[in-house]
């Protein structure tokens, strides 16, 4: 068991924290198991290894999130991530702001108050209460027992009204014909799209392309579940937000310095 | 014994170019809708911001009236005012057309119209929307039902049964279409459950102008006087008092939105902007839709009479219109709250009021649907005894 005292770790600073003496063989075990793997495959579990081979069925022993530290992004490193979720999943700016998908964006904020000014990246939040789940009407918007709230293509009929009831606007309507598809993330022309949290990579045991671009320690991918995973113990750790609280969809994305 | 009801056997020219007018608007409209289709919404005015456009407006406001359209059965078989009894067919041949002109556009708008038969073999259960593909063919499937035991006397026994049956099928279903809105939390301009009782108050003013509109066009039509004066007298009462519970419940959604601190950008944005909301709410909604039919109904004398009747009508209707698009646009337009407090930009368009210009396709695509509607009735009205009986001088 680890315990840890609330703000002992900083989001990718990678400090040891204090632990107990159990605590401490386990987590230097893991940290070593992870540090001998090759490089992008479960760096982000101190625990046991998360891959799952392909035939194996998705179960809710994971659950998938992200930390998202506002203080270490600036405008270009939001930017680096938009167009690592662009290359990745193929899609792309075609000169047309108001229908063109977006899956991450920059959004730019400014305290009314204090006048200060920051961005971070927003996308869909993977809701464990997922208003655009709940209100599909085909079930086309669904959500993995893993928490990767996903679109199925094959059975979305282009209702929209998962765009209507997500609180993020995290989902984009492709609104016309698509060319050059990425095999690995399939669109369709008359169907809603959403951040996948790069379902294709996490299943093959690597982050989010999003997270590989962005700065050290300014988006820490993980399992919410594993008590022991680096992301489970900085929300332990740290204070950190979800966008919209208020409503508690319990998101899958948090925030830290908004 | 006299006929109660009638069939439009003989030729009639000004009622057959009607028809055929129609079915040529159908034919444009579904071209309109195939050019929406191939192209995708990208030809439309719809967005990633203003999701449902004016396609949702025509067919949300054909839903809603189609409810209210069988205020008339309604009041005969359930409320027994046997005044009404010589339009109970009518009435509910009308719902179900309204009704299907208004799920044909919303059809013909999704992304995928294609899909129809996935849309019929899964279901979330979770999703009102879901809930509402149900109600919509129930609605159907009922007033077919309750038309049968108002035209088959070897089932007459059944008709009211049957009308409460419709009766409380119509209630649920627009509770179903205002809870489409009510149920979203994260909209400001919804998330409201005033939105079911709005939606069946309003409901009753739409269908029922509908109703009248068509009486008075196949009085037209026929040269026959289709309603008494003591209906005509009715007809207006019952007006002022729908008119009257829609504004009730219109002032107590916004006074309750401008209590709360959340709510007061929406509504600044909706009453008092300046926007083409502000102006459509106020003008269209309010004015056009509500005070000045109440100023004319008001008038006993001018509010029964055919002008009067005809006249109101339209203005409710075209109020309806404007109130429908105030709320499916409207609440739209005004920006998510992600982080109160703050200033928010960006490329996706957060925190500024988006833009939506309807385009030709989705303007026809919609007046399709009310052709499709009125097609259905003029048809109906052709081949089966559904139209009231002429009235006389003295009656």
């Amino acid at each position: 068991m680890i315990s840890l005292k609330q703000g002992q770790i900083e989001a990718g600073e990678h400090k040891t924290a204090p632990v107990d003496e159990a605590g401490r063989r386990k987590f230097l075990k893991g940290s070593a198991a992870a540090l001998a793997l090759a490089p992008g495959m479960t760096l982000f579990a101190y625990g046991e290894a998360i891959t799952k081979p392909a035939e194996q069925a998705v179960t809710t022993k994971s659950r998938w999130g992200l930390l998202i530290d506002a203080a270490k992004f600036s405008d270009e490193d939001v930017d680096a991530c938009v167009k690592a979720c662009q290359d990745e999943n193929g899609w792309r700016d075609t000169g047309k702001p108001m229908t063109d998908a977006q899956w991450i964006r920059r959004v730019n904020l400014k305290n009314k108050k204090t006048d200060e000014q920051f961005s971070l990246p927003m996308m869909c939040q993977h809701c464990a209460e997922a208003p655009c789940v709940d209100v599909c009407p085909t079930g086309a918007s669904f959500k993995r027992k893993d928490g990767i709230v996903l679109v199925d293509k094959h059975i979305c009929i282009g209702c929209r009204y998962c765009m209507m009831a997500c609180p993020y606007k995290a989902r984009s309507f492709v609104h016309e014909h698509i060319e050059d598809q990425k095999e690995h993330a399939p669109r369709g022309i008359g169907t809603v799209e959403s951040c996948t949290m790069c379902v294709h990579l996490v299943d093959e045991g690597k982050e989010p392309a999003c997270v590989k671009a962005a700065p050290e320690g300014a988006m820490v991918f993980g399992d919410l579940n594993d008590k022991t995973s680096k992301l489970a113990q900085l929300i332990k750790s740290v204070a950190t937000q979800q966008v919209r609280a208020d409503l508690n969809l319990d998101p899958g994305v948090r925030y830290r310095n908004i | 014994m006299a006929e109660t009801y009638r069939q439009l056997r003989e030729y009639n020219y000004g009622f057959n170019i009607l028809l055929v007018l129609h079915v040529l608007i159908i034919a444009i409209g579904l071209g309109a809708a195939f050019y929406m289709e191939h192209n995708g919404h990208v030809v439309t005015g719809m967005n990633n911001q203003i999701v449902w456009g004016l396609p949702h407006v025509f067919a949300v406001f054909l839903i809603v009236s189609a409810s209210g359209a069988l205020n008339l059965a309604s009041a005969s078989s359930v409320f027994s005012k046997l005044a009404y009894k010589r339009f109970a067919r009518l009435s509910a041949i009308l719902a179900i057309a309204l009704l299907i002109g208004g799920l044909v556009v919303l059809l013909l708008d999704l992304g995928r119209p294609d899909r129809l038969i996935v849309a019929m073999t899964h279901y979330n259960f979770k999703s009102i929307f879901a809930w509402n593909i149900i109600l919509y063919t129930g609605f159907i499937t009922i007033v077919g039902i309750y038309l049968w035991t108002m035209m088959d006397k070897t089932v007459t026994r059944f008709n009211k049964a049957a009308g409460w049956g419709a009766f409380i099928w119509r209630i649920i279903l627009t509770t179903g279409t205002g809870s489409i809105f009510g149920f979203l939390v994260a909209r400001e301009a919804y998330d409201a459950a005033i939105m079911a009782p709005l939606f069946i108050s309003s409901s009753f003013v739409y269908g029922m102008a509908f109703t009248v509109w068509v009486l008075i066009t196949m009085c037209q039509a026929t040269g026959h006087r289709l309603l008494t004066q003591g209906v005509s007298e009715k007809l207006r009462e019952l007006f002022i008092i729908f008119i009257a519970a829609m504004l009730y419940f219109t002032l107590v959604h916004h006074l309750t939105n401008l209590y709360a601190a959340e709510h007061i950008g929406v509504e600044r944005y909706i009453l008092w902007s300046g926007s083409v909301f502000t102006w459509l709410f106020w003008g269209g909604h309010v004015f056009l839709g509500t005070v000045l039919p109440l100023l004319i109904l008001m008038k006993s004398d001018f509010g029964s009479s055919r002008a009067g009747l005809t006249f109101s009508s339209i203005l409710m209707l075209l109020g309806g219109m404007a109130h429908t698009y105030v709320i499916i646009i409207g609440g739209q337009s005004y920006p998510l709250s992600l982080f109160p407090g703050m200033g928010v930009t960006s490329t996706f368009q957060d925190g500024v009021y988006a833009n939506y210009m309807p385009t030709m396709p989705e303007l026809l695509l919609g007046l399709a649907g009310v052709s499709m509607a009125m097609f259905i009735v003029g048809f109906a009205l052709k081949i089966l005894p559904f139209l009231p009986a002429p009235v006389t001088e003295n009656q």
